[in-house]
């Protein structure tokens, strides 16, 4: 700690003496976790090689028929998804001024901004001629026409605002003083952005599925999949800042002040309520879809029964848990809903993207193993570079205190 | 709530920010007056199945030559643009060809975020590597499952049917309409092509069903198709929709610029509101 002072102290040069010394990995190396989750990286690093050098057909199972598999279904589109908690608690702090989630604002649109990186990042491993990623924002073609244009662009300006909603954090961790009042003062507008932004983008990754009406389930597929996804995208994300508040107040619960720990509880249970009542519209929704399509007759088949699992157990069954768990003050009771809430969303998002996806085909499409990998490389290493980002910035913990005597 | 000319400005300059970089919404360009669709009429009675279009475009489009023993009903892929299938009806067997429709306007175009995927003005739709990044959306969009996808390249490419665009600067009509030995290909502007299509049938009205495929589906298509039998039993999806494809993610894209608008102002308001909430409540408490 002296040491950091020191070198904080010192003149603008250290600075990345700093960042160098920072660098280095903290605390104990044999955990399981990195125990499981190094050989998983490594792995996926070398299919990913070889996916780059033989092709995507090469470890992956996709076909003329399926060109979206796992890694869009589920890295992309549901991660996305996930990612929501960022807007939805931007939303509620800084627009509905509800200051009791304050605390937990830093570590979701962290969350957020990581997932943005590395599952819309997961998108560049899926696209076959990566180097052109860049064509859409230079101009070599604006696909206005395009939802994926669209949403193309969103990430990207999301990615951004969120860095900005952030940026403060970095700026306390680097002791950059002016830098951090310049950025603190740029929050508003970047939250202002990124709920707009997401509002557009959380819907438009449903609203790309719009086209291929004939190819997906009629039990999923309707002209309202872009309001589905977006009002799923709220208790999606919320159920992943219960689920992910639960581990890391485990997990780095010494950084966490008492004030936190204890504020936690109410966090958690005033979540519960507004998961519980965005179930209920998302329910009421679907059902409504449901009557308008008059889709009876689908329901007594195997593809109908998938949709009844989804529907009543996946999202009636834990919005009733969220709602017994806020009448009851019952926390763990809202992580578990939390837990299946999640299972749900990735259920949905399936069932959209790949599973009702040309769902009377002989041949069905089922991952690889190796886009399993691939995933999971993908998703343990962001959570090896969040850990990073907690053990060195004030996410989790208070800021250091030269930052209220600034204000 | 007094509105000071520093927050108003901020305001402003979020409003204007926000404008700016929302997406415009274009309509589908259609041809310019003097230049009309063009597209080939295939009609199945006249065709004996010989493959020679297949042959004729793999060369064309310097693809590998197609296998002499097949199925007889197959798919297009990465490597054939073309295929002719054969099936049993109440008429015996009939042929079909299948490529990619080029309709007029295509969903694959539309779902492009680079404009790879193009309607040039004369029909055909191309795809221009240059622009392509390999996300396959075309492939999810397009009802006819015609782009197909080079799995095992690391340079991959989208294949399909480009009804030989860069043939035609030099040449009168494609590769298959050229080489059909028994004129089962005509190529011709497509307002024509739709009434020829309704001449032949009306003239020999027990050789054809009264049915011109590709007049209306998917909102109209550059491929035309006529055939003695109804075209479900020649594994036609009559199921597609008569308006276009396009027009489905319309009403999606043509909110984008209202929602930039009013969300952001919306958002401001809340923020205003409850912030005096706030202020109101914390003076009362104190």
């Amino acid at each position: 700690m002296n040491n950091r002072q020191i070198i904080l102290e010192a003149d603008g040069k250290s600075i990345w003496r700093f960042i160098f010394s920072e660098m280095k990995p903290k605390g104990k190396f044999l955990t399981p976790f990195n125990l499981i989750s190094i050989p998983v990286i490594l792995l996926g690093m070398v299919l990913i090689g070889y996916r780059f050098i033989f092709g995507i057909g090469s470890i992956t199972n996709l076909t003329q028929d399926t060109p979206w598999g796992l890694w869009i279904g589920f890295d992309v589109v549901t991660g996305v998804a996930f990612a929501g908690g960022a807007y939805v608690l931007t939303f509620m702090v800084y627009i509905l001024n509800m200051k009791e989630y304050h605390s937990i604002v830093r570590v979701t649109v962290l969350n957020g901004f990581l997932a943005y990186v590395f599952y819309a990042g997961a998108l560049l491993l899926d696209l076959g001629r990566p180097w052109h990623v860049i064509n859409p924002v230079i101009g070599n073609g604006f696909g206005t026409s395009s939802v994926l244009f669209l949403v193309a662009w969103h990430f990207l300006l999301y990615m951004i605002a969120q860095l900005i909603e952030f940026s403060p954090a970095i700026a306390e961790w680097l002791g950059a003083r002016r830098a951090r009042k310049i950025l603190s003062g740029m929050t508003m507008a970047a939250v202002i952005f990124g709920i707009t932004l997401s509002t557009l983008h959380q819907s438009g990754l449903g609203a790309l599925f719009l086209m291929a009406k004939g190819k997906i389930h009629p039990l999923w597929y309707s002209e309202f999949i872009p309001v589905m996804f977006f009002v799923s995208s709220i208790f999606a994300g919320l159920s992943m800042v219960i689920f992910e508040g639960s581990i890391s107040h485990r997990v780095f619960s010494n950084q966490i002040s008492d004030k936190d720990h204890h504020a936690q509880k109410g966090i958690v249970h005033g979540l519960s309520k507004i998961c519980a009542g965005t179930m209920f519209a998302y329910f009421f929704l679907q059902l409504l879809v449901f009557i308008h399509e008059q889709h009876w007759t689908l329901l007594n088949t195997p593809m109908g029964y998938w949709y009844l699992l989804e529907m009543l157990g996946f999202v009636l069954f834990p919005m009733t848990l969220y709602f017994i768990s806020y009448r009851n003050f019952n926390l763990t009771l809202t992580r578990i809903a939390a837990v299946i809430t999640m299972l749900g969303v990735i259920l949905n998002r399936l069932n959209v993207s790949v599973i009702g996806f040309k769902w009377e085909m002989a041949i069905r499409y089922i991952p690889s193993w190796m886009e399993f990998v691939v995933t999971m490389a993908v998703i343990f290493t962001e959570i090896w570079i969040f850990r990073w980002v907690i053990n060195r910035m004030p996410v989790l913990r208070d800021s250091p205190s030269w930052v209220k005597s600034n204000e | 709530m007094g509105l000071k000319r520093r927050s108003f400005l901020k305001m402003l300059g979020v409003t204007g920010i926000t404008l700016a970089i929302g997406e415009k919404t274009n309509a589908m360009t259609k041809g310019t007056a003097d230049v009309e669709f063009h597209g080939i009429l295939y009609d199945s009675t006249r065709c004996v199945g010989c493959r020679t279009c297949e042959y004729e475009c793999a060369s064309a489009h310097k693809l590998p030559e197609p296998k002499d023993k097949i199925e007889p009903v197959r798919k297009t892929d990465e490597t054939c643009n073309t295929v002719v299938n054969t099936y049993k009806t109440d008429k015996g067997e009939v042929f079909i060809k299948r490529q990619c429709m080029h309709c007029n306007e295509p969903a694959c175009a539309a779902a492009c975020l680079t404009k790879a995927m193009h309607k040039t003005e004369t029909g055909p739709v191309t795809w221009d590597g240059n622009k392509c990044m390999g996300c396959r959306y075309c492939m999810v969009s397009c009802p006819f499952d015609s782009p197909k996808f080079e799995y095992h390249s690391s340079n991959p490419k989208i294949q399909k049917c480009d009804m030989c665009f860069d043939r035609m600067k030099t040449e009168k009509s494609t590769a298959c309409v050229a080489n059909c030995p028994n004129d089962a290909l005509l190529y011709g502007k497509r307002r024509d092509l739709i009434k020829e299509a309704r001449r032949r049938i009306y003239e020999k009205p027990d050789q054809y069903v009264d049915y011109i495929f590709g007049e209306h589906e998917a909102g109209g298509t550059g491929w035309l198709y006529l055939s003695p039998v109804p075209f479900e039993q020649l594994g036609m999806n009559m199921k597609l929709q008569k308006s276009s494809y396009p027009e489905l993610t319309k009403g999606f894209l043509y909110s984008v610029p209202s929602v930039f608008v009013l969300v952001p102002t919306l958002l401001l308001g809340i923020h205003q509101a409850t912030k005096d909430n706030r202020k109101k409540e914390e003076s009362e408490n104190e």
